[in-house]
């Protein structure tokens, strides 16, 4: 299984193994990381579970839709590499992946 | 604080409410009961990708079962609870087995009203709260004959989108003159209407429902006018009642749900209420509401949680809401209900737009479809109560970002 490490804000690293097909948010409610609420489940509705993508796999980890991109302009700071972790599907290829946590969520 | 707490109700309210205690720092022992034999999942994908099929049961979960194990949450599936006993602090299960409490917390939900017209207890007739209610709706998605879908509010129209994604007839029967009426405006009511009858659904506004016919399995829906609408199941959703049973023989007030206090406390100062089912002062708005959302159940469990936990926590989030349709998202911010004007932002036709809804000059509400930072920026607005540029707002070239402070 795809290792998939999160760093919290105060840097404490949680490193999960992560099934395929599910999303890098799912991955952490799973595996009980803390810093990702995900409130609507994964519907791409709340930007609850925003994570900022370690700039190395930036373009693995896919492009942002519009409607990710507009949800994430409004998140507690925004950066480049800020993505919604419910909207990036683990896959063999993130196998090392790492994301940062914000300080907040929402 | 060492003396137990027990949670009724093992849905989205009882299970954030069990991990805000954690983390209000309460070690002491949580007991929570659920009268479903799962674990605390996530209702919403009910109607969407897990009706579908294209959600697995496990992916429902809010938490994993280790999640509880760790943070010695003693997790009861599967138990009903008769009656409460204020006086005595003590609970009964309907097996008969008592547990004391020092603090508890009502999280029953609101399950679905009941029709009880001629036919309504005929086999093929569902109504979608559970996972149960789901797995038994399902093949309904993937066998012939037509589905006759009664009331158009969210519950009905996003099982008439899966339906019709599946290839299924789909007749909706809405009493109203309208779809969605008791919670958006006409111009969003206009906008579902239209989306759903270019899918392909026979939408029948103003429809009386008379019941049903079959032998056994529900054949055909029966309008007052005497037209028969053959179908081979039938969903209702005709809202949801408040779960108040166990509340109201405890002798707590009632106020359409459990009455709570800004603090989600009821009238007992050891039982608190949180989610569907209770109702509580709404400092944005001024009055009392009781909302059926996740959010709600998640916002005012965080609060029944840390304030069980010693805290002194006011319960005063924004309202808001999310439906997926076919390639629609609506989301929405607040509650619209007194408005006396509403300004749409976007392009209709291309299904991208808001609708803002105001009161004297204040926002009160935004509807917003396939338009997230209308909903991410009118968020902001809203719970902050800053009062909106209307010029900013009315030119389509203005950044909503620059609304927001």
């Amino acid at each position: 299984m795809p290792k998939i490490t999160y760093i919290e804000h105060n840097g404490k690293e949680h490193v999960v193994d992560a099934e395929v097909g599910i999303s890098v948010m799912e991955a952490a409610v799973k595996n009980m990381v803390p810093g990702i609420d995900a409130d609507c489940g994964g519907a791409c509705a709340c930007a609850t579970c925003h994570v900022y993508v370690d700039p190395a796999w930036a373009d693995k980890v896919g492009r942002k839709e519009p409607m990710e991109e507009s949800m994430l302009d409004f998140a507690y700071e925004p950066k480049e590499n800020s993505r919604l972790s419910c909207q990036i599907t683990i896959r063999k290829e993130l196998d090392g992946l790492i994301v940062r946590l914000p300080e907040f969520q929402g | 604080m060492g003396g137990r707490i027990i949670i009724i109700g093992a849905g989205q309210a009882g299970a954030q409410a069990a991990a805000s205690l954690r983390q209000a720092g309460y070690s002491g022992d949580i007991l929570m009961f659920g009268a479903e034999n799962e674990l605390p999942y996530q209702r919403p994908p009910l109607s969407k990708a897990y009706l579908q099929g294209e959600l697995a049961a496990d992916r429902l979960f809010l938490r994993p079962k280790a999640f509880y194990e760790q943070q010695n949450i003693d997790l009861r599936p599967g138990v009903r609870i008769a009656r409460i006993d204020p006086a005595a602090k003590i609970i009964v299960t309907e097996a008969g087995d008592e547990f004391a409490y020092e603090k508890l917390l009502l999280a029953t939900g609101a399950p679905p009203r009941r029709l009880d017209c001629p036919g309504a207890d005929l086999k093929g007739v569902h109504y979608l709260r559970t996972i149960e209610d789901s797995d038994a709706l399902r093949p309904a998605l993937s066998r012939g004959g037509r589905l006759v879908i009664v009331g158009a509010g969210y519950i009905g129209l996003e099982v008439a989108a899966s339906a019709r994604k599946a290839g299924v007839d789909v007749t909706v029967l809405e009493m109203a003159d309208r779809v969605l009426a008791r919670v958006a405006g006409k111009e969003i009511s206009a906008f579902f209407e239209a989306l759903h009858r270019a899918h392909g659904v026979d939408l029948r506004l103003g429809a009386a429902l008379k019941g049903f016919e079959g032998q056994g399995l529900v054949e055909a829906a029966v309008l007052e006018t005497g037209e028969k609408i053959a179908c081979s199941a039938v969903l209702v959703g005709v809202g949801a009642r408040p779960s108040t049973r166990l509340a109201e023989d405890a002798g707590l007030t009632l106020a359409n749900g459990v009455w709570t206090d800004d603090h989600a406390r009821t009238s007992d100062p050891s039982i608190y209420a949180a989610g569907d089912c209770a109702s509580h002062p709404s400092p944005i708005y001024g009055r009392r509401m009781r909302l059926e959302s996740v959010p709600n159940a998640i916002e005012q469990a965080k609060i029944a949680g840390a304030n069980m936990a010693g805290g002194d926590a006011v319960y005063d989030a924004v309202p808001w809401f999310w439906s997926d349709q076919y390639d629609v998202k609506l989301q929405t911010v607040g509650v619209s209900e007194g408005a006396d004007r509403t300004f749409i932002r976007g392009d209709v036709a291309a299904k991208k737009f808001s609708v803002w809804y105001f009161a004297n000059g204040r926002l009160l509400a935004v509807d917003a479809v396939n338009d997230p930072a209308a909903f991410a920026a009118s968020k902001k607005l809203i719970a902050a109560r800053i009062p909106v540029d209307a010029k900013k707002l009315a030119d389509p070239e203005s950044d909503l970002k620059s609304l927001v402070p």
